[in-house]
């Protein structure tokens, strides 16, 4: 048996296959799908699953499986676009709030802590209501909400790094404070970033699909599987299986990727 | 190995006893006494009847308030708090007779005080703006003796009894400082108590002047979530639910006994004709062309609805006029080069804002959305709470487009036409024509019948020609009950007699 | 006791901040509530007149503390929607997120802590490893999908409870725990699942410290040293856990009221935000924030109680 290395790691496998899958399909879903995700058909309502319709039809007869490619692309994207701003913020206001210390930092700390009171997709609501709904602006909401965790991250590892020997060394010859925070120091803190990140993308899957869910993430008829799978509960009689598939590929994304992940985390424990 | 069975089976044997606990009392009795009723929104813009807009809120006040007149399920006005008037030869003042022995909910006898407080009220006499434009009309409501009542006009008005039978002019006590959140009136039905977003639950009124209800508790149960809507009916939770889509029927068990009327409403994109790019009138014609209302019908609604092409449904009989629905025929080529003359040959963008309780003017939109997209117009929809759609689109006029279906507060054609007046409160989306006001006046000012009829049909003609909004249909309308009751009963207008439903006579 | 009086006084700080930043928002929300209130027929002057009625007109520190201050002595104000005390409105629904919310909390150690000793103990069983493999899917299911699977499989297939049955606590409490016993159920499994996890590689990773193999030395069993030595240990990141997770199952709730027509904060507090009714919307999301923060409190004290080493 000559296998490398990685692919003893059975969880890592498993995530990577799972979300290569994901990626896949909604990269293609952006281009190409068997059929127009929006495209109605009034010979094809609530048709069941067939060869030229692999997973049915839904009550205007939109392809389903065209739907969900489409629809992960989405989630996908916004899931994406969260977790950017969210880390972009968070290490931002980490890295000064941990090198500089001092007021600011326990300011900020406080503000940090009154953020986290609230439920992330309750706080996403109010931004929402400000914003207005849509798919950009749902990302820009989660973006902000996930800061705060991000930073609180970012920070402690500051707090680590900031009396080690090599940044004391780097100040002593008179490097400035913005190198050493992001040159010196941030490069340090990657692994503890990127586990975060993960975690951080799938909170992004659950808060879209939830916010869709409730009405105010993506708007019709664009798909997107919250969307989806909201309004599969009023065909739950006809049609379970639209239910059962829509929420299947959010548990399916979110899986892989903490799969993904964990193999990761086990990896580099080795 | 033993210590780990007991521990997994502890969490099943606590969710069994807790199951076993609950399948006892969970266990409901078929009483029949009690109807629960699901409604798509609760009444969130006022309890109070002179204050209700949303047809949603009058079709349930409908059960609390009457006026000096009502209608009956032919769309005839009937007397209710007034026994009996009579009109002046020259149509200038109306005199009422109060019902003797009529009482409010609260046990008072219903005083000419009582109704010239309501009249005027409604009349926007004390200070407020009045919902019912016709009773600018109002000169003076005098009380001539404590059963009589009489109201004087400014200008004789044929239509003017009809305005007495609206919920908008609903007779309330005098004495009621808090209309908006107390609810008495002297309907069949009383409110017991109110849970926003949640219910209002009424019971009978034992008082009632006029042929009691069958049924004593009444609950109006809110069903924001259009998704939950079957579930909640199969489940048992709502035994009845008046405006269904096809989708939904089809899903419904042998329990449930499906009515179908129509709506009697006036279903359209309706077009802010006063913003960009829909002041022109190709543009709107373009649309009109562009909608194909029979794929509409079919995708949304399983082919049932009638076609409409202006503000006229087919139940006001004599004003409905069918050859209107021919005005534009479904061509897409005649959108594009209508588009293309006005300048918008590379299509544009439009916003659709539609309430998000109302499913099927969710699905119109989606439809609509697909078939502008043929002439290159990029429709997109924003779903928005009922009471946001009220004052950003009704009231602040906000809004490019909007799909929602308007109805007639009584049975006259100057309740569906007035709003198209330039200068009318209600008019949310700024049509004007000099003409359109011309033809109103003319036709509300004659006391001739036929010629009336004759003036309002131009009106009728000018809206679909000037493509006022994208005129799409009278919904069918789907009523499920479950088969505990019967006797739901229809009315040309938008309302829900639940004094007519009683309980299903034993098999 | 320092240590004490320092987390009250963040705690103070913290919920002062957070009323703060509930009173802000909804002063930059577009939207007037005083157009909101009159309706259709609003004139220009009847609006100002009833913006000056309702004060928002005034300073905006002004308006906080007045705010806070009749807060505090369970005066929300008046809806702008329903014209009725918000205190009125919310007194029928907080007790049902509250017991939906609490409901689930319990479940979750019902479910968890049993589970994770077990699969801890015998780390390498053939039900370890199913569970295992179980909880690792069961963990990436969101809640409202779980809330419609069990309204198909335990609602419409097999009839265990009646969907959008919805039993008031006032008419038939039992009624009311048992309809809840499924939303919570869909709230409680992927975070019980988590919780499991995070408890079993807690327990394994102190079993391999020192003082384990002392005491295993000494001849205690296997048991007295799993229940004496490593749970007291172990619990520790669990309940950080729980803590963190307390705001997490309170918008679970949120959500899954909706999947099962639970009339709680829930629905109320979506509407009421698209209504721009502030008043109801500044009460929830306080009253949300507050039980969050206080149980958070709760949670450090616990520390204290399980680990004096934190006491810094």
């Amino acid at each position: 048996m000559n296998k490398p290395e990685w692919m003893k790691n059975r969880k890592f496998v498993t995530g990577i296959v799972i979300t290569a899958i994901v990626v896949i399909l909604s990269i293609i879903g952006t281009f190409f799908t068997p059929y127009d995700p929006n495209a109605m058909d009034a010979s094809a309502k609530l048709a069941p699953m067939s060869a030229a319709h692999l997973l049915g039809c839904d009550n205007f007869g939109r392809d389903i499986f065209s739907r969900i490619m489409s629809g992960m692309g989405t989630t996908l994207i916004v899931a994406i676009g969260t977790v950017l701003i969210g880390v972009m913020g968070g290490t931002v206001v980490g890295a000064f709030t941990g090198y500089y210390g001092g007021v600011i930092d326990e300011v900020l700390m406080r503000f940090n802590d009154a953020v986290l009171a609230f439920p992330s997709i309750l706080l996403a609501l109010v931004f929402i209501s400000i914003l207005g709904s849509g798919k950009y602006n749902v990302i820009i909401a989660l973006g902000i909400v996930f800061v705060p965790s991000y930073a609180r991250i970012v920070r402690s590892e500051f707090l680590r790094c900031k009396n080690m020997d090599y940044v004391k060394s780097a100040k002593l010859i008179g490097v400035s404070d913005l190198r050493i925070i992001f040159v010196h120091i941030l490069p340090n803190a990657y692994k503890v970033i990127l586990s975060s990140v993960a975690i951080g993308f799938n909170n992004a899957v659950l808060a879209e699909a939830g916010m869709s869910f409730l009405g105010i993430g993506v708007q019709p008829p664009d798909s997107s599987l919250g969307r989806m799978l909201s309004e599969a509960q009023t065909y739950l009689f006809i049609k379970p299986s639209y239910a059962i598939i829509s929420g299947s590929m959010i548990v399916l994304m979110i899986f892989g990727f903490s799969m993904l992940n964990e193999g990761m985390e086990e990896w580099s424990d080795a | 190995m033993k210590k780990r069975i007991v521990s997994i089976l502890s969490v099943f044997v606590l969710a069994t006893l807790t199951i076993a606990l609950g399948g006892c009392s969970g266990d409901k009795t078929g009483g029949s006494s009690k109807i629960v009723v699901g409604i798509a929104q609760d009444l969130e813009d006022s309890l109070d009847p002179h204050k209700a807009v949303a047809a949603g809120t009058k079709e349930v006040l409908f059960n609390v308030y009457e006026g000096l007149l009502k209608p009956d399920p032919d769309g005839n006005l009937i007397p209710a708090v007034a026994e009996k008037y009579e009109a002046s030869e020259d149509g200038m003042s109306y005199t009422f007779t109060i019902r003797e022995g009529i009482k409010f909910h609260n046990g008072n006898p219903v005083t000419a005080e009582d109704v010239k407080y309501s009249i005027e009220k409604s009349a926007g006499m004390m200070g407020d703006d009045p919902l019912i434009s016709a009773f600018s009309l109002i000169k003076s409501v005098d009380i001539i003796d404590e059963s009589t009542v009489s109201i004087v006009l400014s200008e004789p008005n044929m239509e003017f009894p009809s305005y007495l039978a609206m919920t908008n002019s609903a007779i309330i006590p005098a004495d009621n400082e808090n209309p908006d959140t107390e609810a008495i009136g002297t309907g069949p039905y009383k409110i017991v108590s109110r849970s926003p977003q949640e219910n209002i639950i009424m019971e009978s009124f034992d008082d009632y002047w006029g042929d009691k209800a069958y049924i004593k508790d009444v609950t109006f149960k809110v069903e924001a979530n259009a998704d939950t809507i079957v579930m909640d009916l199969l489940g048992g939770s709502i035994d009845m639910f008046p405006r269904l889509t096809t989708t939904q029927v089809s899903q419904l068990n042998d329990n449930f006994e499906v009515y179908e009327g129509t709506m009697n409403l006036v279903q359209a994109l309706y077009l802010n004709n006063s913003v960009e790019p829909f002041n022109d009138i190709k543009v709107r014609q373009a649309l009109c062309y562009a909608t194909d209302i029979d794929n509409i019908l079919e995708l949304a609604f399983d082919g049932k609805g009638s076609p409409i092409g202006s503000s006229m449904f087919p139940s006001f009989g004599k004003y409905y006029m069918p050859e209107l629905n021919d005005v534009y025929t479904y061509d897409v080529d005649k959108a594009k080069e209508l588009l293309k003359e006005a300048g918008y040959e590379n299509g544009f963008d439009m916003k659709i804002t539609v309430p998000s309780n109302y499913q099927p003017h969710i699905d119109t939109a989606q439809v609509l959305v697909e078939q502008f997209k043929k002439i290159g117009v990029n429709a997109e929809i924003d779903l928005v709470e009922w009471n946001s759609w009220l004052s950003d689109v009704y009231t602040n006029r906000e809004f490019e487009s909007t799909v929602i279906g308007v109805d007639a507060s009584t049975m006259t054609a100057r309740a569906l036409l007035e709003r198209f007046r330039s200068d009318a409160d209600n008019n949310f989306i700024n049509f004007s024509d000099p003409r359109y006001d011309e033809i109103f006046d003319m036709a509300v000012s004659t006391t001739d019948d036929a010629e009336s009829t004759v003036y309002y049909k131009q009106l009728e003609t000018i809206l679909a020609e000037d493509a006022a909004n994208v005129y799409l249909q009278d919904m069918a309308e789907f009523v499920a009950l479950n088969k505990k009751f019967e006797g739901y009963t229809f009315y040309p207008m938008y309302i829900q007699d639940i004094s007519k439903i009683k309980p299903a006579a034993a098999q | 006791m320092r240590f004490v009086l320092r987390k009250i006084a963040t705690m103070l700080i913290t919920v002062l901040l957070v009323s703060f930043f509930v009173f802000l928002a909804f002063q930059v929300i577009p939207g007037d509530p005083a157009t909101a209130m009159l309706g259709t027929n609003a004139t220009k002057e009847k609006v100002e007149a009833l913006r000056e009625q309702l004060g928002l007109n005034r300073p905006l520190m002004i308006r906080y503390f007045e705010w806070l201050f009749s807060f505090f002595f369970g005066d929300m104000g008046t809806s702008y929607s329903y014209g009725v005390s918000v205190r009125s409105m919310l007194a029928g629904k907080v007790p049902i997120t509250l017991s939906l919310t609490l409901i689930s909390f319990i479940l979750i150690i019902l479910i968890s802590i049993p589970l994770g000793i077990e699969t801890a103990e015998h780390e390498d069983g053939i039900v370890a490893g199913i569970i295992g493999g179980l909880n690792q899917v069961v963990m990436a299911i969101p809640p409202f999908f779980i809330g419609i699977l069990l309204t198909y499989f335990l609602g419409l297939v097999l009839q265990l409870f009646t969907p959008g049955g919805y039993v008031s606590y006032k008419t038939d409490f039992f009624g009311f725990l048992y309809y809840l016993l499924f939303p919570a159920i869909a709230i409680a499994l992927p975070k019980a699942a988590m919780n499991m996890k995070l408890l079993k590689s807690s327990v394994l990773k102190e079993a391999k410290l020192d003082y384990v193999r002392t005491a295993y030395s000494r001849g205690n069993s296997t048991k007295d040293v799993l229940y004496k030595h490593v749970l007291k240990n172990a619990l520790i990141p669990v309940i950080t856990f729980l803590g963190m997770t307390l705001a997490d199952i309170v918008a679970g709730s949120l959500i899954v009221e909706q999947v099962f027509s639970i009339p709680g904060i829930g629905r109320l507090l979506i509407t009421s935000i698209s209504n721009r009714d502030y008043p109801v919307v500044s009460a929830i999301i306080a009253i949300v924030a507050f039980i969050v923060i206080i149980i958070n409190f709760l949670v450090d004290i616990l520390y204290l109680i399980i680990d004096p080493r934190t006491r810094g």
